[in-house]
Parts: C-alpha cells; sequence; structure tokens
C-alpha cells in the first residue's frame, strides 16, 4: 500500500514512541515477575520444582511461576510442563 | 500527623531534586509547615536548588551522629514562611546514614512539622533504601524515556516490598506518578512516549506532569525553586500538582501542543 508521508520522507522513524512502549511492557513484566515486587518468587519456584521432581523427572525449565496484574489483582501464575515421555509412565 | 513523602526515581538526572525543592516549597506556600531533607550523601545538592549553600553549618549526618542538635542543623529558607531544609553532607559517604539515626532524626522532626519529603539519591542502595523506608506517600518520578521508566518500575518494586509500613503490614505507601520534562510537539510526532503510554506501563496514579522548560535551568542558575516562576510553564505545573496533591481539582496543563499563531509558525519558531 501507498503511504503519502513515505513519498515526502517525512515517516522514516515513525513511531518510536510505540517501539518504546511495547519494549517496555516486556521489559517491566519480566521486573516485576522475577523482581522485589514478589522477592520470594525464585525460592517459590525452586520448592516446587523439589517437589516435583519427587514424582517425574523434570529439567529446571519445567516450572514456571509468574505474578500477573488482573483487574487490579495479583495472581501467581504457575506452569509445570511435563517430558512426553514421562506423561503416561509417572501418572 | 506529620506525612513523609519520599521524591525517589531510580534513575539519576530525572528531577527529583527540581521536584522535592518545588513540592516542599509548594506545600509551605500553602501553610503547611515542611522539612526537606536531602538524602544524597557526598553529592548534595538541594541546598544549591534552593539557593542556601552559603548558610549550611551542619548537615543531617552531624545531626545522625550527634555533632550537632537538629535546631543547629534546620536551614530555614529565606524567603518561604513555613519551609526548612535539611542539607546532605558533602564529605561523608553514602554509609554515614544509619536507619537507627534516620529514624530517630524522622521521629524528632514529625513532631513539628506536617510534611517532612525526603529527596532520594539516584540509584536503589543504602542512600536511595533508607530515604523510601519511613515513608508513607511517594513522588515517583519518571521522564518520558525507556530506561527511566525500567527504572521507576524497579523503584515501584522496592517501594511495595522494603518499606516498614509493609514491612509491618500497615498497608501500602501511596504512589503519584510525577511525569517531568514532557514535550508534546514530541509526542504528537509520535517520538515520545504518551502519559497514556507511561500510566499504562506503571500503573500508578498521575499526579503531574511538568513540561520541559528552559525555567528550570535558570531556576537553578539563580537558587529558587521554579514553582516560585509563577510566569514559567514548569513553574504553574508544579503549582497545580501541589494543589492536587492537597486535593484540589485541577485539570491536567501542558499536555498539547501549544497552538502557533500564523506569524510564528511563518518565522518557523
Amino acid at each position: 500500500m501507498m503511504d503519502w508521508r513515505k513519498i515526502f520522507g517525512g515517516d522514516k522513524k515513525s513511531n518510536t514512541a510505540s517501539t518504546a512502549k511495547d519494549r517496555l511492557m516486556v521489559v517491566v513484566a519480566h521486573q516485576r515477575g522475577y523482581g522485589s515486587a514478589a522477592p520470594y518468587l525464585p525460592k517459590l519456584r525452586e520448592e516446587i520444582l523439589a517437589v516435583v521432581r519427587k514424582y517425574v523427572q523434570v529439567p529446571d525449565t519445567a516450572v514456571q511461576v509468574q505474578v500477573q496484574n488482573k483487574d487490579g489483582l495479583e495472581v501467581i501464575e504457575m506452569d509445570i510442563t511435563l517430558p512426553e515421555e514421562q506423561r503416561i509412565n509417572s501418572l | 500527623m506529620a506525612k513523609i513523602i519520599v521524591v525517589t526515581s531510580g534513575k539519576g538526572g530525572v528531577g527529583k531534586t527540581t521536584t522535592s525543592a518545588s513540592f516542599a516549597t509548594g506545600l509551605a506556600l500553602r501553610g503547611h509547615k515542611t522539612v526537606v531533607i536531602d538524602f544524597d550523601v557526598g553529592l548534595r545538592n538541594l541546598d544549591l536548588i534552593l539557593g542556601c549553600e552559603r548558610r549550611v553549618v551542619f548537615d543531617f549526618v552531624n545531626v545522625i551522629h550527634g555533632e550537632a542538635k537538629l535546631q543547629q542543623a534546620l536551614i530555614k529558607d529565606k524567603t518561604v514562611e513555613n519551609l526548612y531544609i535539611l542539607a546532605a553532607s558533602q564529605t561523608r559517604d553514602k554509609d554515614a546514614l544509619t536507619q537507627e539515626g534516620v529514624e530517630r532524626v524522622l521521629n524528632d522532626l514529625k513532631q513539628d512539622f506536617e510534611y517532612i519529603i525526603c529527596d532520594s539519591p539516584a540509584g536503589i542502595e543504602r542512600g536511595a533504601h533508607l530515604a523510601m523506608y519511613f515513608a508513607d506517600e511517594a513522588l515517583v518520578v519518571t521522564n518520558p524515556e525507556v530506561s527511566s521508566v525500567r527504572d521507576s518500575d524497579r523503584v515501584l518494586g522496592l517501594l511495595a516490598s522494603k518499606t516498614q509500613k509493609v514491612e509491618q503490614g500497615r498497608g501500602r505507601l501511596k504512589e503519584h506518578l510525577v511525569l517531568t520534562r514532557y514535550n508534546p510537539n514530541r509526542v504528537v510526532k509520535n517520538e515520545m512516549m504518551s502519559v497514556t503510554d507511561i500510566e499504562d506501563i506503571l500503573a500508578i496514579p498521575l499526579l503531574g506532569v511538568i513540561p520541559e522548560s528552559p525555567a528550570v535551568l535558570t531556576s537553578s542558575n539563580s537558587g529558587s525553586p521554579v514553582i516560585s516562576d509563577k510566569n514559567s510553564d514548569a513553574g504553574v505545573a508544579y503549582d497545580d500538582l501541589v494543589a492536587r496533591f492537597l486535593g484540589e481539582e485541577r485539570p491536567h496543563r501542558f499536555l498539547n501542543p501549544e497552538k502557533k499563531g500564523l506569524f510564528a509558525w511563518l518565522l518557523g519558531s
């Protein structure tokens, strides 16, 4: 599609503000998940990982814990991924 | 009941001291007895911004270490009734501040003052930690720029966990966003994040937007807080901010580019 602004060469660096916002959203989400907002989070993740490992052999990355803001409430979201081959045998 | 308010940001050079000076002056001008404390030990500057650098004899660290009485170290502002300044030490290092010492001085100040403003140093180390630790409310100063916003978010995390109020389970600090060096002309060109963008990211209530203004530099040149320059956009914006803090309804100004007359437009100014 033809953009008239491009023809006049006025729009080369357009929307760097939106780029900044998008980048910050990612950085900030990460910071809140593992940062000081919930300082117990890394430890919580370690302990859950240890409990899971009593029953299933999983890699370090199998447990993901994140704090999310939903409608003004802080919610802890947790994902435990089981390896393909272990799924049937162990459960 | 005295209120302790920390002015903080994480990143340096975004306008903490400028904001502390104008905020404290604004509260005092409205009749509230206010003291503003410089927590930036080793790099004091609040005294310069408020024009009392030649009157500093004793400082915050002297009081903490019992080398001077609080009354000796408090500097009464020459022009604004109700405003007092407690300077930081220029010669000591940041470890000169102790938690017990800071708490003792703040408790003493609470007997006499309505508002205690803590001007935090940049960073998240000891000085910054102690500046926020005893606070009831926080002004988080942010520029519309990625590193400043990220650092502000980090500081918000600390305010929510590393403060006495939170540690003792007495609730959360009240947080206020102060957006400084805002340039509406660049916002409309999509070169700068807008107020809404930054509110979306940081998710705390907006207290005030201070436009990028030549008056901030000229005021600091002469050692007078920019709020005292009532003809400047930044001065007016700080006055609005203080009024809002005290519960007045004031619409936000300077969010949109000024409409230029045809003549100014033709001159390209």
